[in-house]
Order: structure tokens, then C-alpha cells, then sequence
């Protein structure tokens, strides 16, 4: 309880000043709207408070010496004394950053597990699982459960678990939707998990944040967070107005280019499957049932990760 | 019809129809003025055919200014096209290929030969040798780096640059996403200028351990040369990598194998696993020697031994070795898992400890000091708070679950920038000011010193900060445009401010020299910073064989003690020294070399095998050549060391 006090001021505190500092408006990563953006923010604010400490014992003990040492501010003859070292000293220039690490360490550890979990608060809501798949420059988001698909923007429920399922039809790709949660890569040859959850109502940017050629920068695409009714009266709406997706219809959207937003029933991921087997040590909560387009997944695990 | 467009400018613009305009005409004036004041035979002579470590360093030092401007170049305009929204100065291949190009330029071709020119300048020097191990490796090693640059720098205007970064991801890298030949410049300059860096790497290893004068162990050897010794430790470990990684990429792009492909196989991840295992100990390489010019500016203005010379050595060892246990923080965002990601945030934030150790030991150095500023020591003054501040952003990165909002940010383009530049390349400003007296006899001047390091720090932190703030705001790095909607502008503006600012402060380093060499005095001591260590102990110019005699060594600052202490440093008599012979197959070898690596790069097979075969040829001959090297006589010995001392 104890340190969540001092997070919590120290929280306050940097908040205050970095969004003094950026002109009143927060800056997106340090303006959660749900719990892993949450988590991530209050890393980040903790970090700074810690470090700032370091900067300043550094910055104070450099003017210290150099005020105090200066050739200048000292007698002629003064000759500076040979001195090796000294054990305590060494001891204490090891010690604390080694405490300061160990620290940092236990929140990076907890954190983790943390953003590679369901969200806190959300355990017991059944997850939306979206597979979000990027092409250049592009993404395409399919509800396998609600049966539809979107192209360049998302609509999700508040209150509820988000599960993305990530992956990419050309190079690799960074899923981000800073105000939910940090990015994760959508690769071509694997499905990577991310777990978000929005809290509240409103309008955020997502966009790919891993460099892949030309049309990068634009690659973006508007989320809106929206309660769980109006959610499934937009999912009825669609499937009552939008055009089903066609194999046709989807070759044609994955040549690189822009579009705008647009909307499907159906979803690609009947005709052409997500890779498969890659979830390496993250659970899936639900799996399609679906074939492997390409047998090129052997050996996998080997590669590092 | 086909192979012309290859040759074609992909992209065409006024900016590259200006550079093949200024290339060209650089080029004329070169060949022009070589021929009026008939200096070819000279340049071949004492330059293109050295052995010489010196001059060989001259020459490292010459390539790596040249390639700061064309980066710094890349820079600003990169800074100028984010300066407003929507701006339209540059186009996105344009953009992609500018940062691609930066950031290798930068690295390899701009910060490496710096610190090949401080370890061929001052590393014989600082150990009492009259050369490196492998003088004539040494010319090969230095000739390829160069080939290597030049290739790769004509890129620009021959066929195309490298667009993927200049990490270079596959699938992204690979022949359907980059289909100029941009990509293969990368791999095939990158690849020569690395088998350069490796053979440095040993050939320096060799010469730390075996040619140390008498008298000098390894624990009292001067820091600098600690540095290098572990930095090619390194290099000796991570450059294999590199190569067998490029000769992977090249494969796949050239001969259609499937190593980092999408699907037959591919893996893409391997590529990134791969690059980092070279490319995260690549940044130690570069910041280690750094860290040995700060150590032995910081002792010699501070007028006090280092303090902890022995805890200074063991961090250094320490970092070197979890340099390799880190890479996998450049892709926590990989889907590796939880338990994956939480081993190497632990590793990373490790590395903190022996760097902090360094700061605090620099700190304590100055303690009980009598500090003279001198320009070296303002930029290592200034090195401190600069670098503590990347330094905790980098522990901050290094908390994986929180790196999942930093990573491909401005954020962490500000954090490397706030290592590299007062980490890396104020070192090596430092260290230029520093060694200028010894390479060329007068001292740079030291008003247009200091004003150049403050407005430089002014012109850093204004370019730098804002992006941590802007990438905290979700501006993604290697975006070449951003809506005014985003918010970004005012930073970016305050950015490029700043860019501007350095530029200037680059530009007034050329003004200091252009300065500097017509009116500084030509009347300096040998010794012009009152320094410690031995390579102060040479004549000024340093003489062709370093020392007429070997010096007797008994500490880490073996002139200081000769100094103080009264130590005699050389004694006995003058004996016939023996130095090696120029040679000129290093330089027509590289030669060879850059006309191979073009051909390969153009899938000219033709020129490729028959200049394979004139590679294989230039061996053969170096092994049937039967050369000696030759005498440098005692009476030389006297003529050179009197006439030295007259002036
Ligand atoms: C002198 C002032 C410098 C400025 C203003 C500057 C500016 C920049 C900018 C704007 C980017 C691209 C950001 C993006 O769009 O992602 C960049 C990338 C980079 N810079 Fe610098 N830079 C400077 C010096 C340096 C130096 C000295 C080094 C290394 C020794 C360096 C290494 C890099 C690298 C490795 C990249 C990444 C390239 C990539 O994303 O592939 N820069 N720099
Ligand atoms: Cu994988
Ligand atoms: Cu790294």
C-alpha cells in the first residue's frame, strides 16, 4: 500500500510536469484510457522519478568538483595527490545502482507478466478476439466471432477484454494504440497476442509503428471505444448493410496502397488463414480453426524467441 | 536496355542530379590539381603506399570527418522535412533512402574509422611500439574500410540507396519490398568495409599483447589502450556475425534462397536475432575507445592520476561481456513472451552498474584535481551530464513492458543520439583537439574550441530533447510526414532549430582547422598538455620509427613518472632500427575489390569472376614475395633525433 502511495504521488508529480511542459495537452502514452496503458504509464513516471534522482547526484557532485577543483580557485603550487581507489567507495559506487537495478528489475519482471495478461480488472469478461492483420500500408481487422471485418479502423467495446491476434500479409508490422496499451509486431510467418482493454468511451489513434517502406507514415487507424451495446448494434448494423468480403474483393485490398475506412461481413481469415503455431509462450484463448497456408513453420521456437 | 535502367537514377531529383554534379566536379578538381603541382608521385609514395600506423590513422581520420559532413548532411535534411507538417522538401523513398544512408554512414562509416584512427594514431604510441603487429594488414584493413565507404556512398547516385533502415528487417529488405539495388550496396559495402574492421581487430590484439615495451604489464597499460584491447576483443567476436549475416542476406536477394523470406521457410525474426548479435556489442565497440580518450584527457587536465584505474578495467571487461547477452531488448516487442523479455530487461539494466562505476570513478578523478579547461576537457565535461542523461533513458528502455510504448519512437531516436553523440562523437572531437599537436605540430585554436563544444551542446540538447517528448506523444521514428492534426509540429521545429545549430558548430571545426593551420604557432613542445602517458614522450613531428629507443616502463603514466619521479624512460644506446617496407598491392587490392563489389552488386558475373581471380592473384603474389622490410641505420637515427630536438 505503502508504495503504491509513492507511486501514485510520484505519478502526479511528472504527470504535472511533463504535461506543463508539452503545452496542456497529455501527451498519449502518459494519458491512459485503459489498465495496460495504465501499468506502462506508471513504469514510465516511477523510471523518470528514480532516475532523475541519478541525474541529479551526478550533475550535483560534477559542479561540486568542478567549482571546488578548479586550477584557477587554487594556489600555485598545489599538486594533486596520487590516490588508487578506495574499497568503501567502490563498494557504495556499486551497491546502490546495483539496488537501484534489482528494484527496477522486480517491476520490469511484474510488469510483464502483467501486459502479457489479460487485463487487471477484466479477468472474468470473456475477451473480443480481433485478428488485426496489416498489408501495406493498411490493416484489416476481422470479429471472427461477430462475423465482419473492418479496414483501417477499429470499434471495441469498453469494460471488456481485447485480444489481437497480429500478423501481416507483407513485412513486418507494429501494432499501437498508445492510449490502450504498447505496440506489439504482426509478422508474416507467426500470430502474436496482444492484450488491451479500453475503460472508457472515446476516440484514439492507433497506427503501425515498425517502419515497413513507403506509405508508412500514413499507415494509421482510428479506434473508437464505445459501450458493449452500442457495439452490438453497430455489429447488427453492419451485417445488415455492409457487402460480405470476397476472395475477389480481398486480393484486390492487399495491393499496397491507402484506402479509407471500410466494411465487411464476413472475414478474410475463412479464405485465407492465419499463420499458424506461433504463439510461442502466449496462451490463446480462442484458435480458428484453420490451415496452415504454407508448411514453412518448423523450427520456429529455434529462432531466438 | 534492362541493365541500363539499372544504372538509371530510380529516383530522380534535383538533390541527386546536384551531388553527381559536385562528385564529378570534385573529382576533376582532385585529378587537376594532383597533375598541375605534380604531386601524384608523392601522394603515391608517402600516402597510398604507407605502412606507416600514423599515417595510416591520418588517413582514417580524413575518411571519417568527410563522411560526418555527407551523415551530418542526411541530418539536417532530415530535420528540415519534419520541421512543419505536410512537408513536401523530400518525397517518402527520398526520406527512406536518407535515413537509411545517415544512420550506416554514421556507424560504420563516420564513428569506426574515428576509432581506428585514435587506436592506429595512439595505441603503438601509448605502449612504447615503432608500429602495429601487421603493418601491411594494417594498409589492407584500412584500404577496404575505404572501398567499402566509397561504394557504398555512390549508391546515391548509381542505381539507388538502401531504403530499409539501417537495420535493414527482412521481410522489408528482401527483393519484393526493395527491388532498387539499394539493398545490395548495403550488403556488399557493408561487407568489405567489415572484413577491414575484423583483420584491424586482430591485427591490434596482436600488437597490445605482444609489443608492449619493457616494463609494461598489462595493468600498467594506459586506459586507452585497456579500451582498445577489449573493443577488438569485441570486434574479433561480433564482425564474423556480420559477415556470415550479410553473405545470408546477399543469398537470399541474389541467389533466391530463403533465408529471411516470407514463406519457403523463411524467417524473418532471424534476421533481427542475428543483426542485433552483431549490432548491440557494435555500439560497445564504439563507445569503449570513447570511454579510454575521456579517461586519459579527464587524468591529464584533472592533473591527477585516474582514480580506480583497476575497477575502470573490470567494468569495461564486464560490459564487454554482456554486450552480447542483451540483443533481443532491440525487439521486445517480438511476441517472445513474458519470461523471455523479462531475462533480457534484467541483463540490460545490468550493464548500468559497470557504466556508472566509469562516471563515478571520472567524477572522483577530478576530486582533489587542479582542473584546467582546455577544449578536450570541456567536451569530456560536458560528455558527463549529457551522457548520464541517455544513459538513464536507456535504463528506462530497458524495462521491457514499458519499452512497449518506447520502442520505434522518437523516444528512443533521442535516447541513442543522447549516447552516441556525447558519448561517441564529443570523444572524438575531444581526442581530435587533443592528439592535433602531436599529428601535426601546432595546436588547434582553443577559443574556436570551446565556443564550437557549447554551441554544439546548445545546438544537441534543443535538437534532442523535444523528441523524447514527441515520441512520448506517439510520433513513430522513420516517419517521413505527420499530420498537423498530430500535434508533432512546434517540436519538430525546435528540433531542426537545434539541427541547425550543430551544423553550425560542425562547420566552425573546419573553420578551426582552416584557422588553425595558418596562424597558430609552430613553436610547441613535445609535450604541449603537460600530459602522462607515453605517447607524449615522442618528438613532435613523431619520427617514421616512434622511438630511437625502446622506453623502460614502471607505471600506467610513464612520462609522468619520468617527470616527477625523475625515471629515466629511455636508456641505453641507439641500435639499427627495422621498419617494414611500403607496399602498394594493399591499395590495388582494394581496388580490385571496390570494382568486385560493384559488379556483384549489379549481378555483373563476368567482372566479378575475373576480378575474384585478380583478388586471389594479389595474395599469391604477397605469398611468393620474398621483402624483409629494411634498416633504419644508427647514423639516421642521430641525424633524425637531432635535428628533432633543435626544433
Ligand atoms: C549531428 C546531429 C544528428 C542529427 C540532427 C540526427 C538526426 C537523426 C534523425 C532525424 C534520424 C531519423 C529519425 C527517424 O526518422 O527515424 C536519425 C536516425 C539515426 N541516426 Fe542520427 N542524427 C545526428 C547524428 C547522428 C550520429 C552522430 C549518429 C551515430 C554515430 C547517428 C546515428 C543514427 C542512426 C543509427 C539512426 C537510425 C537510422 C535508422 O532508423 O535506420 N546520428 N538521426
Ligand atoms: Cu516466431
Ligand atoms: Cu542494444
Amino acid at each position: 500500500m505503502y508504495k503504491k502511495g509513492i507511486k501514485v504521488v510520484l505519478f502526479s508529480v511528472f504527470f504535472t510536469i511533463i504535461t506543463v511542459l508539452a503545452g496542456c495537452e497529455p501527451l498519449l502514452v502518459l494519458d491512459p484510457k485503459g489498465p495496460q496503458a495504465e501499468r506502462q504509464a506508471s513504469d514510465i513516471l516511477l523510471s523518470i522519478g528514480i532516475m532523475s534522482l541519478i541525474v541529479i547526484a551526478v550533475f550535483s557532485m560534477l559542479v561540486y568538483m568542478l567549482v571546488k577543483y578548479r586550477a584557477s580557485k587554487q594556489r600555485p603550487d598545489y599538486e594533486p595527490p596520487h590516490i588508487e581507489g578506495n574499497l568503501w567507495v567502490e563498494v557504495i559506487m556499486v551497491g546502490i545502482p546495483v539496488l537501484i537495478v534489482a528494484f527496477l528489475s522486480y517491476i520490469s519482471v511484474q510488469s510483464n507478466y502483467i501486459v502479457e495478461a489479460k487485463p487487471k480488472g477484466y479477468e472474468d469478461t470473456k475477451p473480443l478476439v480481433v485478428y488485426a492483420s496489416s498489408s501495406n500500408w493498411k490493416w484489416h481487422f476481422s470479429y471472427p466471432e461477430e462475423g465482419i471485418e473492418t479496414v483501417n479502423y477499429l470499434y471495441i467495446p469498453t469494460d471488456r477484454a481485447l485480444e489481437f491476434k497480429l500478423y501481416s500479409h507483407g513485412p513486418i508490422t507494429s501494432f499501437w494504440i498508445p492510449q490502450l496499451g504498447g505496440q506489439k509486431y504482426a509478422m508474416a510467418d507467426m500470430v502474436t497476442t496482444l492484450h488491451l482493454a479500453a475503460d472508457v468511451p472515446g476516440e484514439f489513434m492507433g497506427r503501425n509503428a515498425n517502419f515497413s517502406g513507403k506509405g508508412f507514415a500514413e499507415n494509421t487507424f482510428n479506434v473508437t471505444a464505445m459501450s458493449q451495446d452500442e457495439f452490438d448494434d453497430w455489429v447488427k448494423e453492419v451485417k445488415e448493410t455492409a457487402k460480405p468480403i470476397t476472395e475477389k474483393k480481398f486480393e484486390e485490398l492487399l495491393e499496397p496502397g491507402h484506402l479509407g475506412q471500410q466494411t465487411y461481413t464476413g472475414t478474410h481469415l475463412e479464405f485465407s488463414p492465419p499463420p499458424t503455431g506461433h504463439n510461442h509462450s502466449e496462451e490463446s484463448t480462442e484458435t480458428p480453426e484453420t490451415e496452415s497456408h504454407t508448411d514453412s513453420h518448423d523450427g520456429h521456437e529455434s529462432a531466438g524467441h | 536496355m534492362d541493365f541500363f535502367n539499372r544504372f538509371a537514377v530510380p529516383h530522380p531529383s534535383i538533390a541527386i542530379y546536384a551531388s553527381m554534379a559536385a562528385i564529378g566536379l570534385t573529382l576533376i578538381a582532385v585529378i587537376a590539381g594532383l597533375t598541375y603541382f605534380k604531386k601524384w608521385g608523392y601522394l603515391w609514395r608517402e600516402w597510398l603506399t604507407t605502412v606507416d600506423h600514423k599515417r595510416i590513422g591520418i588517413m582514417y581520420l580524413l575518411s571519417a570527418l568527410l563522411m560526418l559532413f555527407r551523415g551530418g548532411v542526411d541530418a539536417i535534411m532530415m530535420r528540415a522535412q519534419l520541421a512543419v507538417p505536410e512537408n513536401t522538401l523530400l518525397d517518402a523513398q527520398h526520406y527512406n533512402e536518407i535515413f537509411t544512408t545517415h544512420g550506416i554512414v554514421m556507424i560504420l562509416f563516420m564513428a569506426m574509422p574515428f576509432i581506428m584512427f585514435f587506436m592506429n594514431f595512439v595505441v603503438p604510441l601509448q605502449i612504447g611500439a615503432r608500429d602495429v603487429a601487421f603493418p601491411r594488414l594494417n594498409a589492407l584493413s584500412f584500404w577496404l574500410f575505404f572501398m567499402g565507404a566509397m561504394l557504398f556512398n555512390i549508391s546515391f547516385v548509381v542505381g539507388g540507396s538502401p531504403d530499409a533502415g539501417w537495420t535493414s528487417y527482412f521481410p522489408l529488405a528482401g527483393n519484393e519490398f526493395s527491388e532498387s539495388v539499394g539493398t545490395n550496396y548495403y550488403m556488399i559495402a557493408i561487407q568489405i568495409a567489415g572484413i577491414g574492421t575484423l583483420m584491424t581487430g586482430i591485427n591490434f590484439i596482436t600488437t597490445i599483447l605482444k609489443m608492449r615495451a619493457p616494463g609494461m604489464t598489462l595493468m600498467k597499460m594506459p586506459m586507452f589502450t585497456w579500451s582498445a584491447l577489449i573493443a577488438n576483443v569485441i570486434i574479433v567476436f561480433a564482425f564474423p556475425v556480420l559477415a556470415v549475416l550479410l553473405a545470408m542476406g546477399t543469398l537470399d536477394r541474389q541467389f533466391g534462397t530463403n533465408f529471411f523470406t516470407m514463406d519457403n521457410g523463411g524467417m524473418d525474426m532471424l534476421w533481427a536475432n542475428i543483426f542485433w548479435v552483431w549490432g548491440h556489442p557494435e555500439v560497445y565497440i564504439l563507445i569503449l575507445p570513447a570511454f579510454g580518450i575521456y579517461s586519459e584527457i579527464i587524468s591529464t587536465f584533472a592533473r591527477r592520476n585516474l582514480y580506480g584505474y583497476t575497477s575502470m578495467v573490470g567494468s569495461m571487461v564486464i560490459i564487454s561481456l554482456l554486450s552480447f547477452l542483451v540483443w533481443a531488448h532491440h525487439f521486445f516487442t517480438m511476441g517472445q513472451g513474458a519470461l523471455t523479455n523479462s531475462i533480457f530487461s534484467i541483463t540490460t539494466m545490468a550493464i548500468a552498474v559497470p557504466t556508472g562505476v566509469k562516471i563515478f570513478n571520472w567524477l572522483l578523478t577530478l576530486r582533489k584535481g587542479k582542473i584546467v579547461f582546455t577544449t578536450p576537457m570541456l567536451y569530456s565535461m560536458l560528455f558527463i551530464p549529457l551522457f548520464t542523461l541517455g544513459g538513464v533513458t536507456g535504463v528506462m528502455l530497458a524495462m521491457s513492458a514499458a519499452d512497449y510504448q518506447y520502442h520505434n519512437t522518437m523516444f528512443l531516436v533521442a535516447h541513442f543520439h543522447n549516447v552516441i553523440i556525447p558519448g561517441v562523437v564529443y570523444a572524438m572531437l575531444a581526442g581530435l583537439h587533443y592528439y592535433w599537436p602531436k599529428m601535426f605540430g601546432f595546436m588547434l585554436n582553443e577559443r574556436i574550441g570551446k565556443w564550437t563544444a557549447w554551441l554544439m551542446s546548445i545546438g544537441f540538447i534543443l535538437a534532442f530533447m523535444p523528441m523524447y517528448i514527441s515520441g512520448l506523444d506517439g510520433q513513430a521514428r522513420r516517419m517521413y510526414t505527420y499530420s498537423e492534426s498530430a500535434g508533432f509540429g512546434p517540436m519538430n521545429m525546435v528540433s531542426f532549430v537545434g539541427a541547425a545549430i550543430m551544423a553550425i558548430s560542425f562547420v566552425l571545426i573546419v573553420y578551426n582547422i582552416y584557422y588553425s593551420t595558418r596562424y597558430e604557432s609552430r613553436d610547441i613542445s613535445n609535450d604541449p598538455w603537460d600530459a602522462r602517458t607515453l605517447e607524449w614522450s615522442t618528438h613532435t613531428p613523431v619520427p617514421e620509427y616512434n622511438f630511437a629507443i625502446l622506453p623502460d616502463v614502471r607505471s600506467n603514466e610513464a612520462l609522468w613518472d619520468a617527470k616527477k619521479n625523475g625515471h629515466v624512460l629511455f636508456k641505453g644506446e641507439y641500435e639499427k632500427i627495422h621498419m617494414p617496407n611500403n607496399s602498394g598491392i594493399p591499395f590495388i587490392m582494394s581496388c580490385i575489390f571496390f570494382v568486385w563489389g560493384f559488379s556483384f552488386i549489379f549481378s555483373l558475373w563476368i567482372p566479378v569472376v575475373v576480378t575474384t581471380l585478380g583478388i586471389f592473384g594479389c595474395m599469391a603474389l604477397r605469398s611468393f614475395e620474398q621483402d624483409h622490410g629494411r634498416y633504419i641505420s644508427v647514423k639516421e637515427i642521430e641525424e633524425t633525433e637531432t635535428n628533432l630536438r633543435g626544433a
